[in-house]
């Protein structure tokens, strides 16, 4: 099938980009929509013009490298699906596809659809841990966790760190990242003794990076390929709460660098 | 709390004034509807219960104060928070498709800028006698107030249309107070969106009966 | 020349080696930690764990990897599981089964004392693991679920759902971001290393590019630690992620360190099969599909029925076939020569008729679809995904792919390369699985050099060594910097024809053809006659464009691939070397009856090439397999 591809170009984080049209041509419905890219990309370079840069690495949905809004969807128009695992069956033959960056004040663009998300990282190291050094963990079996609370935290736990929430956030909001991890570890017992401290100081890093509010508009969710869902986020508001209000002397920013 | 400069500073915390403001506000709102409806058993008893409320200066004033300062904030925690997201995406996407966000969360600050509007117009209008087409307010007389001052229609239309905003801020607004306060457990997570509807159709439905009502003739 | 292969194995019983070795070994003074740099290249689980430890006892550490975070490498994608020897079960496990498991599985090829600690170490992981708050899958009474994997007779193996690596990755990674925000590891993402630096015979820095700016920077340190992971990718298409790279380790081999077993590769019986030229990668289904799939090829040559409209009778079910005992539950190296064969035989299904049929019909029919999507429904949604065909109803196909790589750089028993200071950790040195890796293995690998092995070994290095000051004016640093830029500069000139994905897409070809699955001699002259001119043309035909200052991922491939040319001429070059049947090495030449036939009395050694410069065969080094504690024995599954 053939294609005609809007996609975004800009040189690098200073230079202003915009939307480029590229066709492409003779795609298979059983290619990926990256190897879609790969095609035009090998052609572009035939022609001698500069390939369109994106991240992907794993190409098999877990390592969150991958990720862009195809046709103001982020990740594309498949659900519970990063963007390496979307297949061109997908679309239809004489089909316009945009493509574009993650959008968000906190993702400055690195180049084409390269955006820079170590925001994410900072956000991590403001408390997304327990705090135990190498050998000084008890046997695994001292510490009981009731299998309901350990599948609930392992349903956070998938998060892939792709950024597609805050790409799809009206508000470029952080919620959905953070909250994941603040609702993987609070549900174990292991993450107890710094729960406070955790929601504390991530929520006040996300804030720090200059992603939006939450407004609960729910898109994150939808856009999110493991399917996190909003809970986690009712939970990360509680903890922040809670922990504001019998914060011990601790000030707010705890944990964070 | 140790620093509530901090707590108010960050995303998640004008959230949560904004979420206890609101659910005040929604208090008085349903109280407020209840008192209004008793128009429908005539003038003496909505008479009497104005005057009920008016019977003491002091809890009169000190709700007054209360509701003014609730809504103060909320304002102020939705408009800074408006600001603050409307900055976190300074390129806007050439085309976007919203998957999941419903109606009513995509009015919420349209509809909430309506509602100031409203509550501006309505305090002039009904509380103050500052603007009163059609009539004259008399500060015993509320039956009269409300039953005259709906006769002029672009009134009874405009209180109307406030309502329906008011209902989308409310069946989005009433959900997203759980969400925000954290109140949710995966038992009562469907129950959130069905209370959340109820008691925006309830309330909004309510007043909107009044204006109907007298512009249809059927209360005068 | 100058390489002396010595394993530094501490003398005593098997069992009390390590215990032994870590009280003997010498211990940097407190105070002294924060003088201290490592340089440690790969944030996988290998070096993200060794990161975050060395971070935690107070060595300044840079850490640095090429993707955009270091929770991206290529660890993430493992699904499986990960071994230890925890016997909760009860069902008879002990560091000796894990320990003797692995030697046999690794048919003999492996070094007895590292593959010993290794079954030693394991139970701490999982302490360490489940204390970082990895969500291990547990049962009812809140205990740790175990699952056999892999064909073992024991449940040994560990998992998070079918997410396994990922979680272990995230458990290293938020460790490791736990010590960026203390302070005591600056982490470097984007950054890939280009070169090492060797000063004084010792392994002093690397040459780093900065893949945002294109900046070619020098980081100077008193060891350098590789966990930059495996070079499956040499062959184009695997089940490795794209960026996954040999030029780590085949930068510092050029150096002086010795690279150990290059042919040793694996290959994984149960992937997706190649749809067409496009295809990028390949995906591999979890192995535990066999536990209830049956795997078979049309009797009949070039068969093109739809599976359904084969009768039973025109059915070959080879595996058990041809294996009664073990039938479809044969091991990794074994199921996948078995499909090749059927396929090279013109018996193979699907485009091209590379692939074989693993049916489920019977299973279901026997215990019902909804039980067979409970234990397996997101790998049928996975595979439905990617072909379009819905395996409830028609056959899945499969085909075996390139997955793992147990050769690489060649470590001492202190994981030390054999350039002084150079220390490689995970997939990237060859230590544990000789010649063939257990399913649930590389997990427990990495995590165990990371977290329980290098930090004391390094240590002792570091007490015993003088460090001498150097910094990017040294002589040696200007002329490694003076190379590094060269070669940048001379792939921007070719200005050729071809893409990068075109060559690295051939020379994947041939070594899939020569050295891949099954191997003989004159296919490896062929393959070594044919990679040098395929290098010559990419280095006159090669079409790179941009510039080297500025993002730019064709310039990334194509030094990734530049090595990839020359690296796969050393893999060539060592399994035509190697005269026997072992592992994931298959010699046509060598076998009885279809069967692996290995060669104790001459090859139980390890083979350890030494770089010699441009345009010279390498030194080949021999460091000899001695088994005191196992019986050598022919491995069976007949
Ligand atoms: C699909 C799949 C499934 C698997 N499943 C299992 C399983 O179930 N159980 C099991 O035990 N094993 C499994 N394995 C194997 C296992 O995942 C790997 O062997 C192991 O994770 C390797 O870890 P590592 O830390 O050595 O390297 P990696 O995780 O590959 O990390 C390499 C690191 O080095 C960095 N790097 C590489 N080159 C450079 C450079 N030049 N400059 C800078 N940085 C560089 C990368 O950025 C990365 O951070 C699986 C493998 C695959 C492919
Ligand atoms: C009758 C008066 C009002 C009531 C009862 C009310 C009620 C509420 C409630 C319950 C919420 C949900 C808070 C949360 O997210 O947890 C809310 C949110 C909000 N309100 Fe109001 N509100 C009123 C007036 C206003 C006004 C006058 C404005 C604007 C000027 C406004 C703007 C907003 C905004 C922007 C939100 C945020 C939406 C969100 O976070 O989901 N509201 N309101
Ligand atoms: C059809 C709808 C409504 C009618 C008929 C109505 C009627 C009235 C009347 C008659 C009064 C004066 C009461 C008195 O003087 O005793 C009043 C006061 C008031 N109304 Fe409404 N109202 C309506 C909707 C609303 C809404 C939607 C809001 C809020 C968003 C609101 C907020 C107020 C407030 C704040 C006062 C002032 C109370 C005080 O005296 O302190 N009203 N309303
Ligand atoms: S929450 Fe979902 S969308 Fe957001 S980063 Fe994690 S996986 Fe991606
Ligand atoms: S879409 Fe945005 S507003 Fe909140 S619920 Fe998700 S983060
Ligand atoms: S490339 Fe790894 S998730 Fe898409």
């Amino acid at each position: 099938m053939n294609l005609t591809l809007h996609v975004w170009r800009q040189p690098d984080a200073g230079t202003p980009g915009r939307l480029e049209r590229y066709e492409a041509r003779d795609i298979s419905p059983d290619m990926s929509f990256l190897e879609m890219l790969d095609v035009v990309n090998e052609e572009l370079i035939g022609k001698g013009q500069s390939p369109i840069a994106f991240d992907h690495d794993c190409r098999e949905g877990i390592c969150g490298s991958c990720g862009v809004m195809i046709n103001g969807v982020a990740h594309g128009p498949m659900a519970g699906t990063a963007t390496c695992q979307l297949h061109m069956r997908s679309f239809r033959d004489g089909d316009d596809v945009v493509v574009e960056p993650w959008r968000a004040r906190a993702f400055p663009v690195l180049k084409d659809l390269v955006v820079d998300r170590s925001a994410f990282d900072r956000i991590m190291q403001a408390g997304g841990y327990i705090s135990i050094a190498t050998g000084n963990a008890p046997d695994a079996h001292a510490i009981l966790v009731p299998k309901q609370d350990s599948d609930r935290a392992m349903d956070a736990a998938q998060c892939i760190g792709c950024g597609a929430c805050v790409a799809a956030c009206p508000n470029a909001s952080a919620m959905l990242f953070t909250a994941a991890k603040v609702a993987h570890l609070g549900l174990l017992p292991q993450g107890q003794p710094e729960r406070d401290r955790r929601a504390l100081g991530m929520v006040t890093q996300m804030d720090l990076e200059g992603f939006g509010g939450c407004t609960n508009y729910g898109e994150c969710t939808e856009a999110c390929p493991k399917g996190i869902s909003l809970e986690t986020i009712a939970r990360m508001n509680r903890d922040f709460r809670v922990a504001a209000l019998r914060e011990r002397g601790e000030s707010a920013a705890a944990g964070a660098p | 709390m140790n620093d509530p400069a901090g707590f108010a500073r960050s995303t998640i915390g004008r959230k949560v004034i904004m979420a206890a403001t609101g659910i005040l506000l929604v208090g008085f709102l349903v109280g407020h509807v209840a008192g209004n409806l008793l128009v429908f058993a005539g003038p003496g008893p909505l008479n009497a219960w104005s005057a009920f409320l008016k019977s003491s200066m002091l809890v009169l004033w000190a709700v007054r104060i209360g509701l003014l300062a609730a809504a103060g904030l909320h304002v102020w925690a939705a408009l800074s928070l408006t600001r603050l997201n409307n900055a976190s995406r300074p390129v806007a996407y050439a085309r976007r498709e919203p998957q999941a966000a419903t109606l009513a969360s995509r009015l919420m600050r349209w509809g909430g800028f309506l509602l100031l509007a409203f509550i501006v117009f309505h305090l002039l209008h009904l509380t103050t006698g500052s603007i009163t087409p059609g009539f004259v307010l008399s500060h015993t007389d509320v039956y009269g107030n409300v039953t005259s001052a709906f006769q002029v229609p672009w009134v009874a239309l405009f209180y109307i249309v406030a309502m329906l905003a008011l209902l989308a801020h409310l069946t989005h607004g009433i959900w997203s107070f759980f969400q925000t306060m954290g109140w949710n457990h995966p038992r009562f997570d469907r129950a959130r969106r069905v209370v959340a509807t109820v008691v925006a159709l309830i309330v909004s439905l309510g007043f909107i009966a009044i204006p109907a009502a007298i512009l249809g003739g059927m209360l005068r | 020349m100058s390489i002396e292969l010595k394993s530094n194995v501490p003398a005593g019983p098997l069992a009390d080696k390590w215990e032994r070795h870590k009280f003997e070994l010498k211990l940097v003074n407190p105070a002294n930690k924060r003088k201290h740099t490592v340089l440690i290249v790969g944030s996988g689980l290998a070096g993200g764990s060794a990161a975050a430890t060395l971070g935690e006892l107070g060595y300044n550490v840079h850490c640095f990897c090429f993707q955009d975070t270091p929770r991206r490498a290529h660890s993430i994608a493992a699904q499986g599981g990960i071994n230890a020897a925890k016997n909760y079960p009860n069902d008879g496990d002990s560091v000796w089964r894990l320990f003797y498991d692995t030697v046999k599985g690794g048919d003999f090829r492996a070094r007895e004392a590292n593959v010993y600690r290794l079954a030693q170490v394991s139970v701490n992981i999982i302490d360490q693991c489940v204390a970082q708050g990895v969500p291990f899958a547990r049962e009812y009474g809140g205990l740790l679920a175990n699952r056999s994997f892999g064909g073992a007779q024991v449940s040994r193996t560990f998992y998070a759902r079918g997410q396994t690596g990922q979680q272990l990755l995230l458990g290293a990674y938020s460790a490791l971001e736990r010590q960026v925000a203390a302070g005591t590891v600056t982490m470097h993402s984007r950054t890939e290393m280009l070169d090492l630096i060797v000063i004084d015979g010792q392994a002093r820095g690397i040459v780093t590019r900065d893949l945002v700016s294109g900046k070619v920077e020098t980081w100077f340190g008193d060891a350098v630690v590789l966990g930059t992971g495996g070079y499956g990718n040499v062959f184009y298409l695997s089940t490795n992620a794209k960026g996954c790279n040999v030029s780590a380790t085949y930068r510092a081999y050029k150096r002086g360190a010795a690279f150990a077993n290059p042919c040793f590769t694996q290959i994984h019986p149960t992937c997706i099969p190649v749809a067409g030229e496009h295809q990028s990668k390949l995906t591999l289904m979890s192995e535990s599909l066999r536990n209830d799939g049956r795997v078979w090829v049309p009797k009949k040559k070039g068969d093109t029925r739809a599976p359904g409209d084969i009768p039973e009778a025109e059915r070959d079910y080879y595996l058990e076939r041809k294996y009664p005992s073990f039938g479809n539950l044969s091991p990794r190296d074994i199921a996948s020569r078995a499909a090749k064969e059927a396929c090279d035989d013109g018996r193979g299904v699907g485009p091209g008729g590379r692939g074989v049929y693993l049916d489920f019909a019977d299973a279901i029919a026997r215990l019902g679809e909804d039980t067979i999507r409970e234990r397996y429904g997101n790998l049928f949604e996975m595979y439905q995904r990617i072909t379009d065909e819905d395996p409830y109803h028609v056959p899945m196909r499969i085909y075996p792919a390139v997955h793992y790589t147990m050769g690489g750089l060649w470590v001492d028993y202190n994981l030390m390369g054999t350039i002084p200071g150079l220390f490689v950790i995970g997939e990237a040195n060859f230590s544990d699985h000789g010649a063939n890796r257990l399913g649930a293995s590389a997990l427990m690998q990495g995590l165990a050099d990371g977290y329980f092995v290098l930090p004391y070994t390094i240590g002792n290095y570091l007490a015993t060594h003088k460090f001498p000051a150097v910094d990017a004016s040294h002589a040696e640093a200007r002329a490694v910097v003076t190379q590094v830029n060269d070669r940048v500069s001379r792939l921007l000139a070719v200005q050729g024809t071809r893409t990068v994905d075109s060559f690295h897409r051939e020379l994947g070809k041939l070594l899939w053809e020569h050295c891949g699955m099954a191997r003989n001699a004159e296919g490896l002259r062929t393959a070594l006659a044919r990679i040098p001119e395929l290098r010559a043309e990419f280095w006159r035909d090669v079409k790179v464009l941009g510039t080297g200052d500025e993002l730019n991922q064709s310039l990334e491939k194509a030094g990734r691939v530049a090595d990839f040319m020359e690296f796969a001429e050393l893999m060539c070059r060592d399994a035509l070397e190697r005269e026997e049947s072992c592992g994931g090495h298959f010699r046509t030449e060598y076998q009885v009856d279809g069967e692996a036939k290995r060669d104790d009395a001459r090859f139980a050694y390890v083979a350890a090439w030494e770089y010699a410069g441009d345009g010279k065969p390498p030194v080949l080094h021999k460091e000899p397999l001695e088994y005191e504690n196992v019986q050598l024995a022919t491995r069976s599954y007949k």
